[in-house]
């Protein structure tokens, strides 16, 4: 039994810390069963055989699915609004270029989009990182301090009660790994320093948080 | 893979996360092709990952929707992968058939990042014109490499130079590539031809090691052929060629 779609749960009249502007996705992202031929809902994975053919109304349906997540989670870990949007943009140009490249016995189409969402993301940070780089001692000290208002400022603005619910039921440290490797766009090394944690550590516990939630949130592939 | 089991599966959360670093991540993926079980793990992870993206959606900006449909206009759509998995599963006289298309592509692949760079530095609406002919050239190319009639043929030219070419009806494209070309005299260049019943017809320039699409349609051409020509090209041959290449039925 699959949980239902993400959407199904987004109601912004309960989310009184969502933060200003937040407006939920207009159309669902079929998360529930990610093969072909399974369930009937993997209505994105038809839209993207047509979007792989040059079919530009097609991608007009994935565009309306696919922007608010991809737009989120970039803005998420950019941070900066005008260069989010910008990236944002380059990824969605980047679904139509790639269509024909995306495989769905390697997961639902909205699983394929936010990895390249967030990746494009991470390289987005990391390479302005990198350009600084004899300041990211100072960068990970600085994150010491901030992660227990960056974990208050992820719970908070979650649009879903799920992932809400499911995030809390990690332990501190889990839930501090995950959120900052995918919400910060650190790496483990950077969430090890930030925490102060043995790399070792931190490895298993970004393990153990992720099987919690996947567990939680009742994923399959 | 010099990691150990544990230390791979510790990895495939930090991998779905995008929490390794370049390095890491390319020696994990190398490892993903041999290891069923952490493809399965990964695959999980990324779906869960994937819902942490979606929960934090926003609505994008309102203009952003006509932009991107504007620039899709001048993006061209790559190829499928061909997959490497794929390749290895079958038969042997095909990857024998392959095998020089296969090294190419490798290559290719190489040098299509390289294209993907230049590409990302701009945005959607200002791709830059280099960079959207060089990475349309990519696409024809792997589109010759991964088309299922491809032809190749090998050859070596007057000058010394290690040359093949694919052909392929279906994608009416042929691909020409180099190694070891001694640079062309001042004001010279060589130039390619597609024979047709005997006839040559100008098939493009190239003057320094790599790989060319021809131009015209190697569908019915017998022949591939190089000479040296003057700078720009000529309408027809004007000197011996250094190699002509017979192109298999």
């Amino acid at each position: 039994m699959h949980a239902p779609p993400l959407d199904d749960r987004l109601r912004p009249s309960s989310a009184p810390f969502a933060m200003a502007g937040a407006v939920p996705m207009s159309q669902p992202i079929p998360f529930a069963a990610g093969r072909p031929g399974g369930s009937g809902r993997n209505d994105l994975g038809e839209v993207m055989q047509l979007v792989a053919r040059g079919d530009k109304d097609a991608f007009s349906v994935l565009y309306d699915a696919l922007a608010p997540m991809v737009f989120g989670i970039v803005l998420k870990v950019v941070r900066d609004r005008a260069q989010s949007e910008e990236v944002a943009q380059e990824v969605m140009i980047d679904l139509w270029r790639q269509a024909a490249r995306y495989r769905s016995d390697a997961g639902s189409v909205a699983t394929w989009a936010s990895m390249i969402a967030h990746r494009r993301a991470v390289d987005r940070v990391r390479s302005a990182q990198a350009s600084a780089h004899r300041e990211q001692a100072q960068a990970a000290r600085e994150h010491t301090t901030a992660f227990d208002e960056v974990a208050e400022r992820v719970e908070t603005r979650l649009d879903s009660e799920q992932v809400r619910r499911c995030l809390k039921g990690l332990t501190e440290v889990q839930r501090q790994a995950v959120t900052l490797a995918y919400y910060q766009g650190l790496t483990y090394r950077e969430v090890a320093e930030a925490l102060q944690t043995p790399l070792p550590t931190i490895k298993t516990r970004m393990r153990d948080g992720l099987i919690r939630l996947r567990d939680c949130m009742g994923v399959t592939t | 893979m010099t990691h150990h089991a544990s230390d791979t599966h510790t990895l495939a959360a930090a991998y779905a996360l995008d929490a390794l670093d370049h390095d890491e991540r390319q020696a994990f993926e190398d490892h993903l092709r041999t290891c069923e079980a952490c493809r399965e793990e990964t695959a999980e992870f990324k779906a869960t990952s994937a819902r942490l993206a979606a929960a934090v959606a926003q609505k994008p900006p309102a203009q952003a929707k006509a932009q991107v449909m504007a620039a899709i206009d001048a993006v061209r759509q790559l190829p499928p992968h061909v997959a490497p998995a794929a390749a290895a599963r079958t038969r042997a006289g095909w990857l024998q058939r392959r095998a020089v298309p296969l090294a190419l592509a490798a290559g290719i692949a190489a040098a299509a990042l390289g294209g993907v760079a230049v590409w990302q530095t701009h945005n959607g609406q200002e791709l830059n014109q280099d960079a959207r002919e060089a990475q349309q050239q990519l696409d024809a190319v792997s589109a010759v490499l991964a088309a299922p009639d491809a032809r190749t043929v090998h050859g070596r030219a007057a000058n010394g130079a290690m040359t093949t070419v694919v052909a392929s009806d279906r994608q009416n494209k042929a691909i020409f590539t180099a190694s070891n070309l001694p640079a062309p005299a001042a004001g010279k260049t060589y130039q390619l031809w597609l024979s047709h019943d005997g006839t040559m017809r100008p098939a493009g320039l190239i003057d320094h090691d790599g790989t060319v699409v021809l131009t015209g349609t190697p569908a019915g051409a017998g022949a591939v052929g190089l000479t040296l020509e003057p700078a720009g090209g000529s309408p027809e041959p004007s000197t011996t060629p250094l190699l002509l290449m017979t192109l298999p039925a």
